[in-house]
């Protein structure tokens, strides 16, 4: 049914485009982006990946267009829905390359699917800057594909920045050196409790729970109570969005008293604080922004406008600024050559909100590993090499 | 303790998942593989009611249930009674309604995409400590069970105790003879699919006030609900409510007891177990 309805949505979206485009040939920028609208990851690309796509579009359009040379183009999307399948991205960018001859491609959204398409972006000599994809491999990857850039960071970072803030909360005197931690049995679980695990043994920490549950569990009761059993100071987990909220709400019911609950991914999405409100405070997870930076309190202000949701306070804001690299990089180098951009990104950071980001090897290596939500927001609290890290509060006892 | 309770609390969600599905699949032979989807979609309307008009989901299940059981009266008498007409056997229904269903998963799935977006949605509701034998549990969960309860008895009453319940039972049994001795059959397959579908419009309302779901979630609980239907017995409401509560009680003690990594894995032993030595399912019939 999908399918054919996407069919019929692709043929006139050909045909319009085919209508429309010759007329201003010259003066459009087509832009390709395939990535989940529906399949396990849709949930969280319809928070963070589309509405950023369509908030740069409107910018950019409502500034004339991108300046190219003597030019300016007005920006047009083509996009596909690639159902979480790495199969019907790799369709999807083929097509948006050979059938609608796309300027320039967004990155498709999550590792699996910025690992599963970076062999065909490259192969077509697109820019690929993925914004959310996190992974140990990022090294292997921008060595493999010169053509991409990893924003995220690796699942390393990630892990340490987590032990990093326990360590900070530690030498505050919030928590001893008793911790529980729990993962999601799925790569990301898999690669954060392995960087994760070596990182808490080396600060010190004494793990004093250990466990994992299978993708798409949302009954946890158990978990927290054998945690709660083993006396902890903190708890640590790496979970998906739909866990994130289960493991917080137990950990409420069971009255599970830490003075460091790290749970995450999805602590940092807006539906978080606003299904637990108050009880988040002082709740930990991964992501985190400066809200003291003006560029950053301006985006999130034109988020809220233009797509009328908040943005989420961890990639959403990387999403953002890829598009500015890549907007950036275009109007220096003045043309719509592909390996003239690519050179380009590689040889000027960009200004993005969230600050310049130097991308000489490939790799960003600024960015938020840790946020907590402190009154309302999701302060970044540890980071690589970014400003503005505010001091992690004591978790405050459940209500 | 602890475990036991926390196991039948997970027993009567899973319950809520499954009653619907046996009715349908048991009784008006159709096997709903949209199930996920009508269960996902109660969900997102008792959010929208939550937060948009503050009508507690409790209260949310008196407009549900009765659009629910309109939409899957409307769904059985105009797309699959032509199934049931043109069927030579069961066999052949079986097929056609697992296509026809299939196509009606991503039609809702699409809906509600267009409706509610693709993001996760949660919301808070009963979220409060309840105290049985002095350890504290979702308040939520507490009530879905209840509700699970209340539903499992009323439809056993309903089925063992009233004409028309044995009436059910007799086209769940076989649809030809009872034809034979007078029962309408074909109104009373739309009936159990009807009913069917608002049970697990209810079942959707009451998991909606402590799981986060999006919309392309439903698959995961229709296959939950699979196990539980064919491991209790195809068309077998005590069979379904047994299933529910052996399969929570064993995940939460593996969980407990073992490793949480391995519920699902004792899942799925169980339904190997039952599969081999019992494959008509617990109180399932030997087929004649």
């Amino acid at each position: 049914m999908i399918r054919r309805t996407m069919l019929v949505l692709t043929a006139s979206v050909a045909a319009f485009t085919m209508a429309t485009g010759f007329a201003v040939a010259q003066d459009v920028l087509k832009l390709g982006a395939s990535a989940p609208k529906t399949g396990p990851l849709a949930g969280g690309a319809a928070v963070t990946h589309w509405p950023n796509i369509k908030l740069w579009i409107h910018e950019v359009n409502g500034r004339g267009g991108l300046k190219v040379g003597d030019k300016r183009l007005k920006v047009e999307l083509v996009e596909y829905d690639d159902k979480t399948s790495g199969e019907e991205a790799v369709k999807n960018i083929q097509r948006l390359a050979t059938v609608d001859k796309v300027d320039f491609i967004v990155s498709p959204y999550g590792t699996g699917l910025n690992a599963a398409t970076a062999p065909i972006i490259a192969r077509h000599g697109y820019p690929h800057i993925a914004a959310t994809a996190a992974t140990d491999s990022v090294a292997v990857f921008a060595k493999r594909w010169p053509n991409s850039f990893w924003l995220l960071g690796s699942s390393t970072q990630q892990a340490q920045g987590a032990v990093a803030a326990l360590e900070k909360a530690r030498k505050a005197g919030h928590i001893g050196n008793r911790v529980a931690v729990v993962h999601v049995a799925d790569a990301f679980g898999l690669e954060l409790i392995a960087a994760g695990k070596p990182a808490l043994q080396k600060a010190g920490f004494e793990i004093v729970y250990e466990a994992n549950y299978p993708l798409g569990t949302q009954d946890l009761a158990p978990i927290v109570s054998q945690a709660k059993a083993a006396r902890p100071d903190a708890f640590v987990a790496f979970s998906y969005p739909p866990d994130t909220f289960a493991l917080t709400e137990q950990a409420q019911i069971q009255k599970l008293e830490v003075g460091a609950f790290y749970v995450g991914v999805g602590t940092a999405f807006p539906s978080y604080i606003g299904r637990f409100k108050d009880t988040a405070n002082g709740i930990l997870g991964i992501g985190g922004v400066n809200m003291a930076s003006k560029e950053m309190q301006e985006y999130r202000r034109k988020h809220r406008e233009v797509t009328n949701a908040e943005a989420d306070y961890w990639a959403s804001a990387m999403t953002y600024a890829s598009l500015q690299i890549l907007e950036q990089a275009i109007e220096r180098a003045g043309t719509l050559d592909r390996a003239a951009v690519i050179a380009e990104i590689k040889k000027t950071p960009a200004k993005t909100v969230l600050g310049e980001l130097p991308l000489a090897d490939n790799i960003n290596h600024r960015l938020w590993t840790v946020g907590q939500w402190q009154d309302g927001v999701f302060h970044g609290v540890a980071s690589t090499g970014l400003e503005g890290a505010r001091e992690p509060i004591r978790k405050p006892a459940w209500k | 303790m602890e475990i036991l309770v926390t196991g039948i609390l997970l027993g009567g969600t899973y319950a809520l998942i499954a009653l619907g599905l046996t009715l349908q699949y048991g009784v008006a032979r159709i096997m709903n593989l949209a199930n996920g989807e009508t269960l996902v979609a109660a969900g997102f309307i008792a959010f929208w009611l939550f937060t948009s008009y503050q009508v507690s989901p409790l209260w949310g299940l008196l407009v549900i249930a009765p659009v629910a059981f309109a939409v899957n009266w409307a769904i059985y008498v105009w797309l699959l009674r032509p199934l049931v007409d043109r069927a030579k056997n069961q066999g052949m229904l079986e097929v056609d309604s697992i296509l026809a269903t299939f196509g009606l998963l991503f039609l809702f799935q699409g809906l509600m995409l267009r409706s509610f977006g693709g993001a996760y949605v949660s919301y808070t509701f009963l979220a409060e400590r309840f105290t049985i034998f002095g350890s504290p549990y979702g308040l939520n969960r507490v009530v879905a069970f209840l509700a699970a309860a209340l539903i499992g008895a009323s439809l056993w009453s309903f089925l063992y105790l009233t004409r028309r319940g044995t009436a059910v039972r007799a086209v769940a049994v076989n649809p030809h003879s009872s034809n034979l001795v007078g029962i309408d059959v074909a109104g009373t397959a739309a009936l159990a699919f009807a009913l069917g579908g608002a049970l697990t419009a209810c079942g959707g309302t009451l998991l909606s006030t402590f799981y986060t779901f999006n919309a392309s979630m439903g698959v995961l609980f229709t296959i939950k609900a699979l196990i539980i239907v064919i491991m209790g017995g195809v068309g077998d409401v005590r069979g379904a409510v047994l299933a529910a509560l052996i399969l929570g009680v064993a995940e939460t003690s593996v969980a407990s007891l073992v490793d949480p990594g391995l519920t699902l894995s004792a899942t799925y032993a169980l339904f190997i177990l039952v599969l081999l030595f019992r494959p008509q399912g617990i109180f399932g019939r030997q087929q004649t």
